[in-house]
C-alpha cells in the first residue's frame, strides 16, 4: 500500500566492508568500487544513484557474488560470502539472492510461467513446488492471464513484471535490480514501482542502482555514488511534504 | 485562482458551483485539494462583474450555491483566446543560480550544502507525487497531471546534478 513506509527495519541482511575492485595493472589501474561500506537491513529499499560509470553496477554485482572483489569483505545474512568457493557462491546466487536486469534476461522460448519455474528448478525445488511458486508470484505482479504468453507477447512492463517474480522464485534474503525502468516508459515504469511498492510492504528487502529519480524518490534510502565511492545519503522513510497541491500551481 | 481556468470549466453547460468543483476534481484527481469551494465562488463573482458570465434567468439569486452560471459571447471570446494562447508556465531556476553565485562569491554558504538540500526538499517532492500517480488509476486525467509534474521534478533534480557537478570541479579552484 502506497504511503507506508515509516517502519523500523530487521537486521542487517547485507553488508560490505572495504569493499574494492580493481581494474588494470600498474599505471593503467583504476578503482572502479573504492572502499565502500553499505549496511541494508531487513524490508529496506535501497536506491544506488550516480552517473554512468561511477561503479554503481560493479557494486551490484560484486555484493550479489556475480564478481569477485579485489579487497574488502561481503557478507549476506551473516554470512561471508567474498572468499566463498565458486560452487558454494553459485548455489547462493540461484537461491539466496534475486537479480532485476535493465533488459530483462528473459528465456524467449519459454512462457512467462516457465521462466518463473525454472528459478525454482534450479535452485532445487520439485515441480510440484515451482509451479505452486510460480501461480503465487504471478498472482502477486498481476500477470495471472498472461501465464501462458512468451516473453515476446509481452510488453516492457509486463517483461520485467515476469523477471521481478522470477527473482523471487526462491524467496531470496535480498533482490538486486539493476537499472530495472532503464528500458521502460513511463507507464512501464509506473507498472514496475508498483510491484516494488507492493513487495517493500511485504517485507521484501531491495537494492537498486538506478538514474531513474523516480526509483530513487520512492525508496527508504537514496545513496549518491561518484568515482567508485558513495558520497551523499539521504533518508527519505516517511519524508512527505504533505503539500502534495502545491505542486499543482493553481492556489492563490 | 486564474479566472480563464473557471471559465474553462463552466464552457460545457450552464452550471453551479458545486458542479464546476466536481469537475476540478475528474479533471485533477489528488490534486483536485488545491481548489477550494471559497475561491470557485470568488472567481464567478470577478467573472460575472467583468461580463463573462451572468447568472441564469432561472436561478435563485438569494441562494449562492443554488446560482446557476452561464458563460456571456465576451466569456466566449475569452475562452477562445485562452485557447489560443502559447503561454507556457516559466521555470524560475535563475533565482537559484544566482543564490548559488552569491553564496559562493561572498562565501556566505556552501553551494553544493545548498543544492543537497534543495535536492532533498526536491526527491521529497518528487516521492509525494510519485506515490500520488501509483495510487491512480491507467489513464486517468489526475495521472497524466501527476506524470507531468513528475517529468518537471525530474528534470530539475537532474539539473540540480549538473549544479552540483559544476560547483565541485569549481571547489579547488580560486
Amino acid at each position: 500500500m502506497t504511503g507506508q513506509t515509516t517502519r523500523p527495519f530487521g537486521e542487517p541482511v547485507l553488508q560490505a566492508r572495504g569493499l574494492r575492485k580493481e581494474y588494470g595493472k600498474g599505471e593503467a589501474r583504476v578503482a572502479a568500487v573504492d572502499g565502500v561500506d553499505l549496511d541494508v537491513y531487513r524490508g529496506e529499499t535501497v536506491a544506488v544513484m550516480g552517473p554512468s560509470g561511477c561503479g554503481k553496477s560493479t557494486l551490484l554485482h560484486l555484493v550479489g557474488g556475480l564478481d569477485r572483489p579485489s579487497g574488502g569483505e561481503i557478507w549476506l545474512t551473516g554470512e561471508r560470502i567474498d572468499a566463498m568457493n565458486e560452487r558454494k557462491l553459485a548455489r547462493l546466487r540461484a537461491s539466496r539472492v534475486g537479480f532485476v536486469f535493465q533488459a530483462f534476461h528473459l528465456m524467449e522460448e519459454l512462457t512467462a510461467r516457465e521462466n518463473i519455474e525454472m528459478a525454482a528448478l534450479l535452485a532445487g525445488r520439485s515441480p510440484g513446488e515451482a509451479r505452486g511458486r510460480a501461480t503465487q508470484l504471478l498472482d502477486q505482479v498481476g500477470l495471472v492471464d498472461r501465464a501462458t504468453h512468451l516473453p515476446s507477447a509481452l510488453s516492457g512492463g509486463q517483461r520485467q513484471r515476469v523477471a521481478i517474480a522470477r527473482a523471487l522464485a526462491n524467496d531470496p534474503d535480498v533482490v538486486l535490480a539493476d537499472e530495472p525502468t532503464g528500458n521502460l516508459d513511463s507507464t512501464a515504469t509506473v507498472e514496475v514501482l508498483r510491484v516494488f511498492d507492493q513487495l517493500h510492504y511485504a517485507g521484501l528487502t531491495l537494492v537498486v542502482v538506478t538514474h531513474d529519480e523516480r526509483i530513487a524518490a520512492t525508496s527508504d534510502r537514496m545513496i549518491s555514488m561518484r568515482d567508485g565511492a558513495f558520497v551523499d545519503e539521504t533518508r527519505l522513510s516517511g519524508g512527505s511534504t504533505g503539500r502534495l497541491s502545491e505542486l499543482v500551481g493553481l492556489e492563490g | 485562482m486564474q479566472q480563464e481556468v473557471v471559465l474553462a470549466m463552466l464552457a460545457k453547460e450552464p452550471s453551479q458551483g458545486s458542479q464546476l468543483r466536481a469537475r476540478f476534481n475528474d479533471a485533477l484527481g489528488p490534486l483536485g485539494e488545491a481548489i477550494n469551494a471559497g475561491q470557485i465562488y470568488v472567481t464567478l463573482g470577478r467573472l460575472e462583474k467583468a461580463g463573462l458570465v451572468e447568472l441564469d434567468r432561472d436561478s435563485d439569486a438569494d441562494r449562492p450555491e443554488r446560482k446557476v452560471y452561464t458563460l456571456t459571447t465576451a466569456g466566449h471570446e475569452r475562452l477562445a483566446e485562452w485557447l489560443d494562447d502559447i503561454t507556457w508556465p516559466k521555470p524560475d531556476l535563475a533565482e537559484f543560480h544566482l543564490k548559488l553565485i552569491a553564496a559562493a562569491a561572498a562565501a556566505l554558504a556552501d553551494p553544493i550544502a545548498i543544492v543537497d538540500a534543495q535536492r532533498r526538499e526536491l526527491l521529497r517532492r518528487l516521492r509525494d507525487a510519485q506515490r500520488a500517480a501509483m495510487a491512480e488509476a491507467d489513464g486517468s486525467p489526475g495521472a497524466l497531471l501527476l506524470e507531468g509534474i513528475v517529468l518537471r521534478l525530474q528534470a530539475d533534480l537532474r539539473w540540480l546534478e549538473a549544479c552540483e557537478r559544476s560547483w565541485t570541479s569549481r571547489k579547488g579552484t580560486p
